[in-house]
């Protein structure tokens, strides 16, 4: 728990939504976010990691239970590419989806650790104040994440029409040639290129955020007493019960709507 | 929340695992993967082409079953007839046979038939002479009446 003097409902969430912060510079953009790339990297070289491992002894015997577990995400992942790309996926789009959706659901799954207990081991184990453990609830995450994407589809889209392709569709597509509708083609096309890695990057924060929220509001029953606490440790259950549909379902939603963008890119209208 | 330099670092962070899984995990899986799948279709072809062989070899089975049971019948008939002709020559022998000993037995008697009957006219003639030098009280003379005498024996043949 905090070690602040007061302890009321705004403090206490307050302590948790607060990041350990580095300034690298003048300005509020050159700030860095140490807890969320810490536990991001983290997660990411564990889950990668373990996966390569099991890779390594690969065989095209009989698997061991590991690598039949390796193989069943990969032909999970390898299935949705397959249903919504059609290119190479071998290539690119199946290994990012893959990459993705790992690291996403690892990142989204911090929230299932119980928010108070993890606080004061980050404070008291690892002397660390301040520091949170949910990577996608830091906006930052699911920005990087989705303008990562949005850049790859322009870079795709490029690489496969041409820029003159490009800035063509850009005019022409989606209501046709007429110099008339340019603008308004153009305007659409902006529109387009601006709300996708907003509502991609912020459908997912929004969600690990509310979930972390929704959690620290059922923690509060713990100050009304005894009573109080074992109402609000149910309540926990059946929220952290529910969480574990959000948590897979907002990493595969993210994950086929990146694929989504990504063979989008690669078809022309 | 606020948007800072953590979205570039992430980003970074994004794109070297991105790099990573492209180039380390996704082909070397997706090989085995596949090659297993190979296996598996052409485990599951030797297996159609087994069960195929196996119903061919059971139809030859069957057919030379059959065969060998029509020889084994012919044969049997063959066997049953020659078993037929052999007793068949063996009573024809046996009834040649019984008629060469019948022959056999029947000379003989005939010649001890004619034996006796020779001795018995002998005994006749002696006795008719013996009884003929009674009558007459005398010694016939053999060397006088030897024409008698042959004429008796003849006249008992």
């Amino acid at each position: 728990m905090s070690t602040e003097a007061e302890l009321n409902p705004t403090s206490y969430i307050q302590h948790h939504l607060t990041n350990m912060t580095v300034d690298l510079g003048e300005g509020s953009f050159w700030v860095l976010h140490v807890d969320t790339l810490v536990m991001s990297l983290i997660l990411g070289v564990i889950s990668l990691g373990f996966i390569w491992m099991v890779v390594r002894k690969a065989t095209s015997g009989v698997p061991s239970k590991t690598q039949a577990f390796v193989e069943l995400l990969i032909e999970f992942i390898d299935d949705q590419v397959k249903n919504t790309f059609h290119g190479n996926r071998h290539a690119f789009v199946a290994p990012a989806a893959l990459t993705i959706f790992v690291w996403v659901l690892l990142l989204n799954s911090m929230d299932f650790l119980p928010i108070d207990i993890m606080a004061w081991i980050y404070e008291h184990v690892f002397g660390l104040h301040n520091w949170r453990g949910v990577p996608t609830a830091d906006v930052n995450t699911t920005f990087a994440l989705a303008l990562s994407i949005w850049i790859l589809t322009i870079y795709f889209s490029i690489k496969v029409k041409g820029f003159g392709g490009w800035i063509k569709e850009l005019f022409c597509a989606p209501f046709g040639k007429n110099p008339v509708l340019w603008p308004f083609n153009l305007l659409l096309n902006l529109i387009e290129y601006i709300s996708k890695p907003l509502s991609h990057s912020l459908r997912l924060f929004g969600n690990m955020y509310a979930g972390e929220i929704i959690f620290m509001l059922l923690g509060m029953w713990a100050a009304t007493g005894v009573a109080g606490t074992i109402f609000g440790a149910v309540l926990g259950v059946g929220w952290a019960i529910f969480h574990i549909l959000i948590v897979v379902l907002h990493a595969f939603i993210f994950m086929i709507l990146a694929v989504v963008y990504l063979s989008m890119a690669h078809e022309s209208h | 929340m606020n948007i800072n330099f953590t979205l570039v670092s992430q980003a970074i962070a994004f794109s070297v695992f991105i790099w990573f899984t492209t180039k380390f995990v996704w082909p070397y899986l997706l090989r085995a993967i596949e090659e297993r799948q190979q296996k598996i279709a052409d485990g599951l072809a030797a297996g159609e082409r087994g069960k195929k062989e196996l119903e061919l070899a059971s139809q030859r089975s069957s057919e030379v079953l059959k065969e060998a049971k029509q020889r084994a019948g012919e044969i049997v008939i063959q066997a049953e007839k020659r078993a037929s002709d052999i007793i068949e020559e063996a009573k024809k022998n046996a009834r040649v046979e019984g008629e060469k000993i019948m022959a056999g037995a029947k000379a003989e008697i005939q010649h001890e038939i004619f034996s006796a009957r020779e001795s018995l006219r002998q005994q006749v003639a002696g006795l008719a002479v013996q009884g003929a030098s009674k009558i007459l009280r005398r010694e016939v003379s053999a060397k006088v009446h030897a024409d008698l005498l042959a004429s008796i024996e003849t006249e008992l043949k």
